[in-house]
């Protein structure tokens, strides 16, 4: 017996959710820029800077990774690609969390190792993001019969 | 969860890997320096403050200690009058911006093993009308700005505020200040990271040694907030003119004059954040003119990497301090002994420790006697009041300013519990005292009763 079945987006991230993703990716961004700032002029602020840009991508990243859990933990409702981007999005957390630690040395101490770490969470964040908002195709037809996927 | 398990491992890490005591080694005048160590965390034990009730700290056989008054706000450096009476400086300063995350949380973290008690601003006078070591107490001035540093020539007393250094009129007897301080010279105040600013006169009187400590730990707040910090200023009493004595001093907590000799001495608290065992505290004569490190180098020529840029001839040019007192104690108190404070610590100084926060294995938290002999250290420091914590981290009080009465007492100011301890030998050194033994000395400066003024002032007795 044939069924009407409304096309279905399946979206991997909530548009809540792609905010806080996208904010936090900013900030890591922001950090690594003022890191390297700082490593070129030894002007401390750009330290501080760093530091503070950190504790809100983390902020903004916590919260996004609370949505990503959630979307693990919801098996029916799950996209395809939020396993992946779930698990690269909580490597940029963590490493970016260690980053924070690191930031809180004084002065020199907290290089060159939060540079290189502050690059990392900015390539790990991208990664996730474009993992995110890659949406998973969708079998669309217009009309009648054939339930999409 | 995964990085809940780690933050919690991180600092039993630290601790076994780090020695657990303070070893012999890292005290005198030749410490052995670890290599820096820098967990993800810093090693942070704070103190756990508990009421004395009916505990007093303890001190050696023959020797008793008292509370002679109690309840004051955050008492810090005191001097003993001519006439026996004794002035406590009360407050707490430091304007400091938090500037970093880290500052937000570790200024919750530091203000649990502290005073709640608001600063007093003030200066109070400490009386034993019937010399029975019973003290009364008043105020002698008010409104100052986080008083620190003390000091009395003739009858000018100086008093260290955390932004200028003013005189009062004083005395002999006077038990209140006659009017507001006139302004001597202002001190750098900026910031004021490290705001205790430590006084003492020359042995002449006509000079005023001031301590500046740095703006930073390690240049965490920028080379521009450390101008004019991190030394020792020598100022003319009689002008107001200020010259830098000495500079790369961290944070010269203290400063006393040695008898007979004149020299100027300190005690410093160097850096932190570079593991339980450095940078050792130490207590050193200031040479005029001298180079002692911060922030390019600790102990001589052992190079600090987190300062850049870096300066190597100022590396080269840093002469190591005299004497370690241990990593992270906090000295902030020193004052040279007396004959009359028995056999054992007469020829010495005593050295008030306030405590570690950057270390497993808390250091400090007593005060200890450094002997001499022929005007330089000779020994391993001992203890001398100790009991202000105990080793489940309760901790009762908290040593700053110590101060040696000529009479023969110490005088030790406790900014966690508000108190000012005496303590003073059961039998008292001098001349009725003959059975001590040849070694004791009469002190030629203490008068038979404590309530007598003198009839004539000398130049002050250097103040912590």
């Amino acid at each position: 017996m044939p069924q009407i079945v409304e096309p279905r987006y399946a979206l991997t991230v909530h548009p809540l959710h792609a905010v806080f993703v996208g904010g936090a990716l900013s900030l890591f961004i922001g950090a690594a820029l003022s890191d390297v700032a700082y490593a070129m002029s030894f002007d401390i602020q750009w330290n501080n800077f760093g530091s503070w840009l950190l504790v809100g991508a983390l902020i903004f990243g916590g919260v996004a990774l609370i949505f990503a859990i959630v979307d693990l933990f919801r098996a029916q409702q799950r996209a395809r690609g939020v396993i992946p981007y779930s698990l690269v999005w909580i490597a940029a957390w963590v490493v970016g969390f260690f980053n924070a630690l690191i930031h809180a040395r004084d002065a020199w101490a907290s290089m060159p190792a939060g540079l290189v770490l502050s690059v990392v969470t900015v390539v790990l964040a991208g990664i996730a993001t474009w993992l995110g908002f890659r949406t998973p195709h969708i079998f669309r037809t217009p009309h009648i019969s054939r339930g999409a996927v | 969860m995964k990085t809940l398990s780690v933050i919690a491992a991180v600092p039993l890490l630290a601790a076994v890997g780090v020695c657990s005591a303070q070893s012999g080694s890292l005290v005198g005048p030749e410490p052995e320096l670890p290599k820096p160590q820098q967990g993800l965390l810093p090693d942070m034990v704070i103190a756990e403050p508990a009421p004395w009730g009916d505990k007093v700290p303890t001190v050696p056989e023959g020797y008793t200690i008292a509370a002679i008054a109690t309840d004051l706000k955050i008492p810090r450096q005191t001097l003993v009058l001519p006439n026996g009476d004794i002035l406590v400086a009360e407050g707490r300063g430091g304007n400091a911006a938090k500037l970093k995350p880290k500052d937000v949380i570790a200024g919750i973290i530091k203000a649990r093993g502290t005073s709640p008690v608001k600063g007093g601003n003030r200066l109070t006078l400490l009386r034993d009308p019937e010399g029975d070591g019973t003290y009364e107490a008043s105020t002698f001035a008010e409104n100052l700005n986080a008083p620190y540093g003390l000091a009395l020539v003739d009858n000018n007393l100086y008093v260290a505020n955390q932004d200028a250094l003013v005189r009062f009129d004083y005395q002999p007897g006077q038990t209140k200040a006659s009017g507001p301080p006139e302004t001597v010279t202002l001190l750098p105040s900026e910031i004021n990271h490290h705001w205790t600013k430590a006084l003492t006169a020359s042995a002449d009187g006509q000079y005023l040694y001031v301590g500046i400590g740095s703006n930073s730990n390690i240049t965490e707040r920028g080379m521009t907030a450390e101008a004019d910090r991190a030394r020792v200023w020598r100022v003319n009493a009689r002008t107001g003119e200020s010259k830098t004595y000495a500079t790369g001093l961290r944070n010269p907590t203290a400063l006393t004059i040695q008898p007979d000799t004149g020299q100027l001495w300190a005690v410093v608290n160097e850096r932190d954040e570079l593991g339980s065992d450095l940078v050792p505290d130490y207590l050193t004569t200031v040479q005029e003119g001298a180079f002692y490190g911060w922030p390019y180098s600790y102990w001589g020529q052992h190079v600090d990497e987190r300062v850049r840029p870096q300066d190597p001839e100022k590396v080269k040019a840093a002469i190591k301090p005299d004497y370690s007192l241990g990593a992270h104690v906090a000295a902030l108190g020193v004052d040279f002994s007396t004959a009359a404070m028995g056999d054992r610590f007469a020829e010495g100084v005593f050295v008030g420790e306030h405590g570690s926060w950057n270390r497993s294995e808390p250091s400090g938290y007593k005060v200890v006697f450094v002997p001499f002999s022929a005007g330089r250290p000779s020994g391993p420091p001992v203890d001398f009041v100790a009991g202000f914590r105990d080793s489940d981290g309760t901790t009762r009080g908290r040593p700053v300013g110590v101060t040696v009465d000529p009479r023969g007492a110490l005088i030790v100011a406790d900014d966690l519990s508000n108190t000012i301890w005496r303590i003073t030998p059961k039998q008292p050194a001098g001349p009725r005292t003959q059975t001590d033994g040849p070694a004791s000395v009469q002190t030629p400066t203490s008068p038979p009763t404590p309530t007598q003024t003198p009839t004539q002032t000398p130049t002050s007795t250097p103040p912590t």
